[in-house]
């Protein structure tokens, strides 16, 4: 008989993932020693699965398990071993890379790629296989792992290795394959903490695929900023912020609190549509009286919206939705000027739009996201059935181009659209821990 | 924006090792676990102790990988050991080769209806925050006036600060303890040595699970540790942690009884 999960589990109403869409109760335990992880593990069955989750810096619905069991492991947030002649780290799976960089920085070492924000754990960089501003000169996260400590409820706890198959399912395997105790994944040299950078405006998206074929190469970090509201001849128009690390600077870690706060949704005037071009407009004009060279520190390099602590309750109460395709090469540049007009003519204003380039580094997971070719990453406030509509379009168009999107962002694509972007997660199936489901697995497998 | 961003940086700048001699008495408590890494990444020599080998030996590890110059464990029950404080310090000095700093986390927020019932339960609440927290205080502090510097930190919670009906046996054990230690600093300051209680408002940890936990008050424990840190190497008698809580419970203690005593609080 398995222990009662009524009794390792809390229930709460107040679980949501980062978009703050999708509402549903949840049964919740989060262990503090790694001791408690198997009762727990031990206590759910194929007819009342469980998830294990991170920081909830996902989205949609793949970090959530509406109606289920989800155990919270950021509790199990101990470093096991840091070597700082190597650069191997080796921690559990609920410490965030916040934390790695605290002690990454100050001997030198660097995360060997990052997402846009910090706050995100080790489980969940290596469940989504995660990606950064590096990714065509460093790959995803999950090429940096070396071994993975995992635990099934069909077998006893194991450490699995490049090569190995359920390796390979599990980076980028959305938690569904075991639950990740540990990860060590080998960190890169840095001379400093800080890049010199250089931001370069451009007036519309085919300028964009033109600077990155001139100057993309001759930089480690490339990702560009794109104002949605401008149409015509400046569709596309944006920023390209390009660096690489500098040699000064000294090796100061950043500060770990973010200083600012949203401390409540704020109301749902905050953003209509004259108030995304307001900011998409500021902010052009800002990117433009700093163009040029600059020397950041890393911390407002890479994490931008770090710095204001729960800036995704600005969408107000009902949430927004965050949209993030790859679209191949040969395709991408065409495909997206679609995009950016099919968004355009919506006039769903978003408020971030981020492109970037993947270079061509083979898939580490068997589902991971990233593939060659271009990204494009949009928020949408979330106004019902005109934004689901407007994404339906751009499915459309990506499915047809031979694209896909990304599960850590998604909380609503069809199960066509799924599997016509991964064909493989047949394959994938047969890793999946019986006991473990997400919203999102139900939904895009059905 | 960019030369701002340096400068504030340059004030993160991680002191350098410094070598300090650390004793953390009930070292697997959550806000424990938070100050012993504030000290871990200034690369002191910490010597952990609570009941739990096993467990203590995977906090152990975090700490070296965080920067510990050496990090050594002592598995026992604290509470149960205070009468033999003296010997077991006396080792810990050897093996770490001194103390500079000590802190005591430990606690039992125990049962207040069952203490109410159960002789056994209100005496082992009693025992364990205020009598053997008393004990291992006096210890060290004998110990620091052989050596006329130190510093002593004991947790101690704003419970202690009015008796009230939801947890009276803990609030007077804690303000016991806060009490003794204002004592104690007294006694202290002829020499170079300090002792100090923080009196901590809600934090988020594994002792108040179960509690409803959204409202404002909450603090987490990374964010106590560096006010706990602080209070080490600062002094004082008391410090609220976070400092709000000293205005709180200025209200709390001015409420007259016959209001106080309608509430449920
Ligand atoms: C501001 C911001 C910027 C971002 N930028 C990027 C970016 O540039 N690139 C990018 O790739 N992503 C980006 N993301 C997304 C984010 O990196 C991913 O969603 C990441 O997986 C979140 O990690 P988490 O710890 O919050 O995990 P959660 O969101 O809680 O969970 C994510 C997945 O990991 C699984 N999981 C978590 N822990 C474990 C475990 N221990 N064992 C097994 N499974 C586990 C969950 O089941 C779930 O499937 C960004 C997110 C935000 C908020």
């Amino acid at each position: 008989m398995p222990p009662d999960q009524n009794q390792l589990f809390q229930p709460t109403e107040k679980l949501v993932s980062w978009g703050r869409v999708v509402r549903a109760p949840h049964r919740l335990a989060k262990p503090g020693h790694p001791d408690e992880l198997a009762p727990l593990i031990e206590s759910l069955t194929p007819e009342e699965p469980g998830l294990a989750i991170g920081l909830r810096r996902s989205y949609g619905d793949s970090n959530l398990n509406p109606n289920g069991a989800v155990i919270d492991m950021t509790g199990l947030d101990a470093m096991i071993a840091f070597d700082r002649d190597s650069g191997l780290m080796r921690a559990e799976a609920g410490v965030s890379l916040s934390q790695c960089l605290q002690v990454l920085v100050p001997s030198g070492w660097f995360l060997p790629t990052t997402p846009g924000s910090r706050f995100v754990t080790l489980g969940g960089a290596v469940a989504n296989d995660v990606h950064g501003k590096n990714h065509h000169s460093a790959g995803t996260f999950g090429a940096s792992v070396t071994r993975l400590g995992l635990r099934r409820s069909d077998s006893e706890p194991q450490t699995l290795e490049r090569g190995d198959p359920l390796f390979h399912a599990t980076i980028g395997g959305l938690g569904l394959t075991g639950v990740i105790e540990w990860v060590e994944f080998q960190a890169v040299r840095i001379p400093s903490a800080y890049l010199d950078a250089e931001d370069i405006s451009f007036a519309n998206v085919n300028d964009y695929f033109e600077l990155m074929k001139e100057r993309g190469a001759s930089f480690e970090h490339t990702m560009a900023w794109i104002d949605c509201l401008a149409g015509g001849d400046q569709l596309g128009r944006g920023v390209l912020s390009l660096a690489n690390w500098s040699e000064k600077g000294g090796l100061k870690p950043h500060r770990e609190d973010p200083r600012l706060a949203v401390p409540f949704n704020a109301p749902g005037f905050a953003l209509n549509t004259a108030s995304v071009k307001a900011f998409n407009t500021a902010y052009n004009a800002l990117k433009k009286t700093r163009e040029g060279a600059s020397h950041p520190h890393y911390e407002p390099f890479l994490y931008p919206l770090d710095s204001i602590a729960n800036w995704n309750r600005m969408y107000g109460s009902k949430g927004f939705f965050q949209y993030q395709s790859v679209i191949p090469p040969d395709a991408a540049q065409d495909v997206t000027v679609d995009m950016l007009q099919a968004i355009a003519a919506s006039g769903q204003g978003s408020f971030l739009a981020v492109i970037k380039t993947f270079g061509s580094a083979e898939p580490v997971g068997l589902l991971s996201f990233p593939m060659e070719g271009v990204t494009l990453a949009l928020d949408f406030p979330n106004k019902g059935e005109t934004t689901q509509n407007l994404m339906r379009r751009l499915d459309d168009i990506v499915t047809a181009a031979g694209g896909r999107l990304y599960p850590a962002k998604d909380g609503r694509i069809s199960a066509e659209t799924f599997k016509a972007g991964y064909p493989q997660w047949e394959g994938f199936n047969q890793f999946v821990d019986p006991v473990l489901s997400s919203g999102f697995w139900r939904r895009v497998t059905q | 924006m960019n030369t701002e961003t340096e400068t504030s940086a340059s004030e993160r700048a991680p002191p350098a090792s410094n070598g300090r001699r650390v004793v953390i008495l009930g070292a697997l408590s959550a806000i424990a676990v938070a100050t012993a890494r504030i000290y871990a990444g200034e690369g002191a020599r910490l010597l952990l102790v609570a009941r739990n080998g096993e467990r203590l030996d995977r906090i152990a590890a975090d700490l070296r990988a965080r920067g510990a110059a050496s990090v050594d464990t002592a598995a026992i029950d604290l509470a149960s050991e205070a009468a033999n404080a003296r010997q077991h310090l006396s080792g810990w000095v050897k093996t770490i080769g001194g103390i500079d700093h000590a802190l005591l986390f430990y606690g039992y927020l125990g049962d207040q209806s069952a203490a109410q019932t159960d002789p056994e339960e209100l005496s082992r609440i009693l025992a364990v925050n205020f009598t053997s927290a008393a004990q291992w205080s006096e210890a060290i502090a004998a110990h620091y006036r052989k050596q006329d510097r130190g510093a002593l930190v004991v947790i101690s919670s704003v419970a202690g600060d009015r008796g009230r009906q939801s947890n009276y046996a803990y609030g007077a054990a804690k303000g016991g303890i806060s009490l003794f230690i204002q004592g104690l600093a007294h006694s202290l300051a002829p020499t170079g040595a300090h002792a100090t209680a923080i009196k901590l408002g809600f934090v988020d940890t594994p002792m108040t699970d179960g509690m409803d936990k959204s409202g404002p008050l909450w603090a987490t424990p990374a964010q106590v540790a560096p006010m706990i840190h602080k209070a080490a190497e600062k002094g004082g008698p008391f410090h609220y942690g976070p400092w709000f809580w000293r205005w709180i419970m200025l209200i709390i203690r001015s409420v007259p009884a016959f209001i106080m005593h309608r509430t449920k609080l």
